[in-house]
């Protein structure tokens, strides 16, 4: 008897070498190793880190040679790997103003102390295909200055908020931090819940909605206050010793925007924030972050929330790619028993109608 | 012939915990069951885990499974009825390596049943637990896409517009044409989703002599039906629920009474009837 997408462990076990055989192609190409990933298609990493709340450069690589390059597969694989971790605690809050920043540029000032920094960016490219990447060669360093170590980098938003012009940032919730992957989400939910979630959040989706408030779906007249991409340390209060320890140095991407804001009964007119950051260098995704969680502020400043971005149970409960991702692809998973049940009622309600139909076609004869 | 072992691709198994969830994760979730016993068919929150198998494909089953088996138990997986189906299997797969449990496709034998869309015809007896995994928690959802709207209905008992999308359906219908995931009242106080098995299936929900677990990983809600619960499927008094039934009798056993598969057997779509419970056909044949 022929029944689909049946079948016993054979079938899986052959499926699954058939998986890691693609997985490998060409036996005749060599194959990738984990370094290659890591820092040639570094970019990748950094979004599987991010959205997989994890960091950690090799697990990430891993994931994306195990996904044969399906970054959101990768960031499944990397989360459930996470999951099983045990938790020793949460670091103290990252300070970038600490961040050795290897770019840093705002668009609110012409120059700002501490320079504009521009680093390596795609911004300024030409996107012509290279073709001599086809062949592989070697590549000049390129000149960098030294980095400095020792200099702090003051904010933009802090010289802006010293004329308060720009809104103070929160006040430092001194709570234990909440933790969306151990505790379900319940709505309405804070601005650091809102924001853990936004961090794990699919670009694609951060990005689509970040757009659609330029285009007038909940505009909120944004400019960018500061971009900065560096090396930020993280420290930690192991309880043994208690006082703070670094513990290690990680990338990160920070978006400081800064948004219009006509004031309203209490508050002056002056200049609001949304927050992005990202692990490694993700400049799309702490941008489109930044604006989303302006949006999402809505209630908070007093603001009509009338567009998607603005709707805080819509953007959150749809911003995670791997739980949509399940969820639109269990649809493969068999439903012939509702189906079944479904072609039952269709039949009934079909063979009603026709008598319905007869009846009216008869009496209409009669007369 | 080729080798057929699944290959063990994952870190090693030694790293996991017994059943792979670790021991607190484990009393989150009991606690979350307990609570969810305690008030039938109400939707009890918990902090649902990342698991290895895919969001909408079982994940809070798995993870209600996960806090509740012990070595002594032995479980059943059925997806559509049937033991052998390919998510099932998998299922069934990875709880036999992470629990080393003895599986079986008895439902008198089994002491768990994880099940998708459907609830056994063998009817089921005291001690045994009957895990449903759930897409869509919220029996509301469909009309009130807001859950901090579908929260407060509950509260208030506030079930109107459930009566009305029913009256509506009987409208434009004739009869309530709502076939699977039919909404159930528990214990007279919440409206429950029973997940999506077909409306055949609700009267064996009422007063049954086990424990019912419903979970739902990517909405993270657990809920549950204790033994000997009333479950009334909800109705009109000039439309009483009823249950779907076929003309044809189950062309490998016979059965007139069990939920039936269609299959289009050849070009011309000539069609053949099956029981869906694979066990239950097989042990009348």
């Amino acid at each position: 008897m022929y029944v689909a997408v049946k079948g016993g462990e054979t079938t899986i076990a052959h499926s699954l070498d058939l998986l890691a055989d693609k997985r490998r192609g060409d036996r005749d190409v060599a194959e990738l190793s984990l370094e290659q990933i890591d820092q040639q298609l570094g970019l990748a990493v950094d979004r599987v880190m991010t959205e997989g709340s994890c960091y950690d450069r090799s697990l990430a690589a891993l994931a994306i040679k195990q996904a044969r390059g399906d970054l959101i597969e990768a960031i499944f694989l990397l989360r459930a790997y996470r999951t099983t971790l045990p938790r020793f605690g949460a670091s103290e809050p990252l300070d970038t103003t600490r961040m050795v920043a290897e770019r840093r540029i705002s668009s609110t000032f012409k120059d700002v102390p501490g320079g504009q920094v521009l680093g390596p960016t795609y911004d300024y490219t030409h996107r012509l295909l290279d073709f001599s990447l086809a062949a592989s060669g070697e590549r000049p360093e390129a000149p960098t200055a030294p980095a400095d170590a020792t200099h702090a980098l003051p904010r933009v938003g802090d010289i802006l908020q010293r004329d308060g012009l720009l809104e103070p940032p929160p006040s430092r919730d001194d709570g234990e931090a909440r933790d969306l992957t151990r505790e379900p989400l319940v709505l309405p939910a804070s601005r650091p819940l809102r924001l853990q979630n936004l961090a794990r959040g699919d670009e694609g989706f951060l990005l689509a909605l970040g757009y659609s408030t330029q285009r007038g779906y909940g505009n909120n007249h944004p400019f960018v206050g500061e971009i900065r991409y560096g090396h930020v340390p993280v420290s930690f209060v192991p309880e043994e010793l208690g006082f703070a320890i670094e513990i290690g140095e990680i990338e990160v991407t920070e978006c400081d925007m800064v948004n219009q804001f006509v004031g309203s009964h209490d508050v002056p007119p002056q200049f609001t924030r949304g927050y992005g950051l990202a692990f490694g260098h993700a400049e799309r995704k702490a941008m489109a972050m930044a604006l989303v969680d302006r949006a999402l502020r809505a209630d908070e400043l007093g603001e009509a929330a009338t567009s998607p971005a603005q709707d805080e149970e819509f953007v959150l409960a749809h911003s995670d790619n791997v739980e949509g991702s399940g969820f639109v692809q269990h649809l493969k998973l068999p439903h012939y028993v509702d189906f079944q049940s479904e072609l039952v009622v269709v039949r009934m309600l079909r063979t009603e109608a026709e008598q319905r139909r007869e009846q009216a076609a008869l009496a209409q004869a009669a007369e | 012939m080729p080798d057929t072992t699944i290959q063990d691709t994952s870190p090693q198994d030694g790293a996991y915990n017994y059943g792979y969830l670790d021991e607190q994760t484990k009393r989150m979730i009991r606690r979350a069951i307990l609570k969810a016993v305690a008030v039938p068919g109400y939707q009890v929150p918990f902090g649902g885990r990342e698991m290895p198998l895919p969001y909408g494909w079982g994940t809070g089953g798995i993870q209600v499974t996960a806090a509740i088996i012990g070595r002594e138990d032995t479980l059943k997986v059925i997806d559509q009825g049937a033991d052998d189906t390919t998510n099932a299997v998998s299922i069934r797969r990875f709880f036999a390596r992470v629990a080393q449990v003895a599986t079986t496709t008895h439902t008198a034998e089994a002491t768990i049943i994880q099940t998708r869309h459907r609830v056994p015809e063998t009817p089921l007896t005291d001690g045994q637990i009957l895990v449903f995994q759930v897409p869509i928690p919220e029996p509301l959802r469909m009309l009130e896409p807001r859950e901090t709207e579908t929260r407060t209905l509950h509260a208030l008992s506030e079930y109107g517009v459930m009566q009305v999308s029913l009256y509506e359906s009987i409208a434009r219908h004739g009869r309530i044409a709502k076939t699977y995931n039919y909404p159930v009242m528990v214990n007279g106080r919440y409206i429950m989703s029973p997940s999506p098995i077909p409306k055949f299936d609700n009267p064996k929900l009422d007063r049954s002599p086990a424990l019912q677990l419903y979970g739902a990983g990517r909405e993270k809600r657990i809920y549950a039906v204790p033994p000997h619960t009333p479950v009334k499927s909800l109705d009109f008094d000039d439309h009483p629920f009823e249950i779907e039934t076929w003309t044809e009798s189950c062309a490998l056993c016979g059965s007139t009474e069990s939920f039936l598969d269609e299959m289009i057997v050849d070009d011309t779509g000539k069609r053949l009837f099956v029981c869906s419970d694979t066990d239950y056909c097989e042990s009348r044949r």
